[in-house]
């Protein structure tokens, strides 16, 4: 237990800002006003909470097409990250990011990425640059399982190692690369093994627990900022609803669902530890009513905001727009 | 004046933004100790330290991925490619993502990344290093596009390529590398977008970049000999791409072909045919020509390998077709 009654509060309010955000998305998304992708992290929400928990503002964070919660917990504004979902020009990438780029510099958010496996490499740039400038900051990257599959994932691991660079390599396995379970893809048990290959440091964490997530979080953090180089941390966890919107789910079965959303939630968890330490329901239930009103401020910003002028399609491509 | 390989003129371009600029890193395979392939980075890691002359593991994505993150993070890398031809192999680093951060991130991040390279023909180095890619460069939006064919041009161009805030792939010829010029002692950084006249001319216009440029000054030599008077533009950068130039020599000369080493299909010099005729279309005479290697991998024997590649002479019979002339 090392996670203070007043942090772990703070994180269990980021795990249910993330999962509300993403409930909402999934309503806007059914009526037609979020259009594109969207990739919610229902069930996983510990991952990104006990990581932000660990991290200052100057860490960096690349998270990927599923990162919402990462960066909502890091600290991105809903607002700007709503806006963003409904393309509007206050949103956190100007429109023009949507679901999967999200970027907010000042809190350390470097854009996420819809590249299976992108952000491994990037973030080794990320950690060697801090390390250049005598800074002891770390970068975080989230992926997955899947991702661990990747040319890039090993490239960037050797990389980061012999460079002994600050990268903390956090694989998120829920058990499925979109609808093929990890059993078919890889051939270890813990995907921890293949950070040992590159001599990175790794541990498997249950990823629903957001304490272990913190704990394993801060030793990465500690390794990193004391030049002691990478880290992998693989954190077990399952995605309780489909890897899109209109997935069929087909792949898994309804018990297996079902019991990781009822036994091993990870809000709920956390929330039982809250009361084991003395929070009452009521002060869990206000926890959840100002997120819900967070949730409904965002939601009205980015509809009262306007559309980017169309004339934006030609900014931000170059520094300077070039004459077509 | 001072005469300069190519290879000295990009190595000297080098030192001297690394002295300006402490945000300068080099990364790439076999930089280091050896110098690189073309000795271009010949003693730099000495001179710098081996925090900013970085050697790498074979690793292409790897380390052009972290390169992009460097740059994110208010560095200015420059990531060695040893041959473009591996281009393919950090493809998603190079387009997906150098090339679209900025705009993906609303302007957030930047990405200040130099790749160089080096690509062409004409030494036997078979179908996997002689190709020349910068079409498909040109037809990603998000990175400038430098070709330079002089050793003066080579160092200016690359001095200016660490004042970009953007990223930049910087394709040097490999058959050029020797080639030698006047380099002044002091240069400044040549701007992007400003093409060169080589040679003035009245009857046709010849459009080209890196090493067929030399090819097109050779061409225009043996036309001259004909009663032919050819003008030469030499682009340097084919993004930014300056076409006031273009259109103000072939509204002259009534005439254009577009030369280049590449394969024509679909090459850049389609781009620059569709352009001429699009903003000339008046002005000419006769349609764009356009000379480019042949539609096949480039082949190791040298009678095949120089059947391939575009040669003077093609540029010459080009010329003539647009004068009508067998
Ligand atoms: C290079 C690449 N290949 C495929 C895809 C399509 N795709 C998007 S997410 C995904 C599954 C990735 O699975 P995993 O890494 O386990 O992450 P998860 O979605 O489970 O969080 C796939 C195949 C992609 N976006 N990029
Ligand atoms: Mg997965």
């Amino acid at each position: 237990m090392t996670l203070s009654t007043p942090q772990l509060r703070d994180g269990y309010r980021m795990m249910l800002l993330a999962r509300a955000f993403d409930r909402k998305c999934e309503e806007l998304f059914q009526q037609g006003i979020i259009r594109g992708s969207l990739h919610m992290c229902i069930g996983q929400e510990a991952t990104g909470a006990g990581a932000a928990l660990a991290l200052r503002d100057d860490d960096i964070l690349i998270t990927n097409y599923r990162g919402h919660g990462h960066a909502l917990s890091k600290g991105i504004s809903p607002r700007a990250a709503m806006a963003e979902m409904l393309g509007r020009a206050t949103g956190c990438c100007k429109g023009k990011g949507g679901s999967m780029h999200w970027t907010d510099v000042k809190k350390g958010i470097m854009p996420a990425n819809a590249i299976v496996g992108a952000g491994l490499p990037t973030v080794v740039g990320c950690a060697l640059a801090g390390q250049l400038d005598g800074l002891d900051r770390v970068a975080v990257t989230f992926f997955g399982d899947g991702a661990s599959n990747q040319g890039t994932a090993h490239e960037a691991m050797n990389l980061a190692s012999i460079w002994k660079v600050p990268a903390i390599y956090i694989c998120e396995n829920n058990l499925y690369s979109e609808m093929t379970p990890i059993s078919k893809t890889a051939p270890n048990k813990d995907l921890a093994e293949r950070a040992a290959a590159y001599h990175i440091p790794a541990e498997v964490v249950d990823g629903n627990d957001i304490e272990a997530m913190f704990d394993a979080v801060c030793r990465a953090v500690t390794r990193g900022r004391q030049g002691g180089g990478p880290s992998f941390i693989e954190a077990k966890t399952y995605r309780v609803v489909g890897h899109m919107i209109g997935d069929s789910q087909i792949y898994r079965s309804k018990d297996e669902v079902e019991e990781w959303r009822t036994q091993r939630d990870p809000i709920m968890r956390a929330g039982a530890k809250l009361i084991e330490r003395g929070l009452t329901a009521a002060e869990l239930e206000a926890i959840q009513t100002s997120v819900d009103a967070t949730i409904t401020d965002a939601v009205q910003f980015a509809k009262d905001s306007p559309y980017p002028d169309v004339r934006e399609v030609y900014v931000d491509v170059f520094a300077e727009p070039i004459p077509a | 004046m001072r005469e300069l390989t190519y290879s000295q003129a990009l190595r000297e371009a080098l030192i001297e933004e690394m002295d300006r600029d402490r945000n300068i890193i080099l990364m790439g395979e076999d930089i280091g100790v050896y110098g690189g392939l073309f000795k271009v980075t010949d003693g730099l890691m000495a001179r710098f330290g081996e925090a900013r002359v970085r050697e790498t593991p074979i690793t292409e994505s790897g380390f052009i991925g972290a390169a992009v993150g460097l740059a994110m993070c208010g560095k200015h890398p420059m990531a060695e490619l040893m041959f473009m031809d591996f281009a393919w192999v950090a493809a998603d680093q190079l387009f997906n993502q150098a090339c679209k951060m900025r705009q993906m991130s609303g302007g957030q991040v930047q990405v200040p990344l130099v790749v160089r390279t080096q690509q062409g023909g004409g030494r036997g180095n078979a179908a996997q290093h002689s190709q020349s890619l910068e079409a498909h460069f040109a037809h990603i939006p998000g990175m400038k596009i430098v070709l330079p064919s002089t050793p003066a041009d080579a160092k200016g161009l690359l001095k200016q390529a660490f004042r970009e805030q953007d990223p930049v792939i910087f394709i040097e010829h490999k058959l050029l590398y020797n080639t030698k010029g006047d380099v002044p002692e002091h240069m400044d950084p040549i701007p992007f977008g400003e093409a060169t006249v080589k040679r003035a001319g009245t009857n046709v216009t010849i459009v080209s970049y890196s090493r067929t440029v030399l090819h097109a000054l050779e061409a225009a030599e043996t036309l001259a000999t004909q009663g032919i008077s050819a003008e030469v533009i030499d682009l340097r950068t084919i993004y930014p791409l300056d076409m006031a130039t273009v259109l103000r020599s072939v509204k002259k000369t009534n005439r254009a072909v577009v030369a280049h080493e590449s394969h024509r299909n679909s090459g850049f010099g389609a781009e620059l045919a569709s352009r001429i005729t699009e903003q000339a279309f008046t002005s000419l005479d006769a349609p764009v020509e356009r000379v480019g290697a042949l539609d096949v991998p480039i082949p190791y024997s040298q009678p095949l390998e120089s059947a391939t590649l575009p040669s003077p002479d093609w540029i010459v019979a080009a010329a003539r077709k647009t004068l009508y002339k067998a």
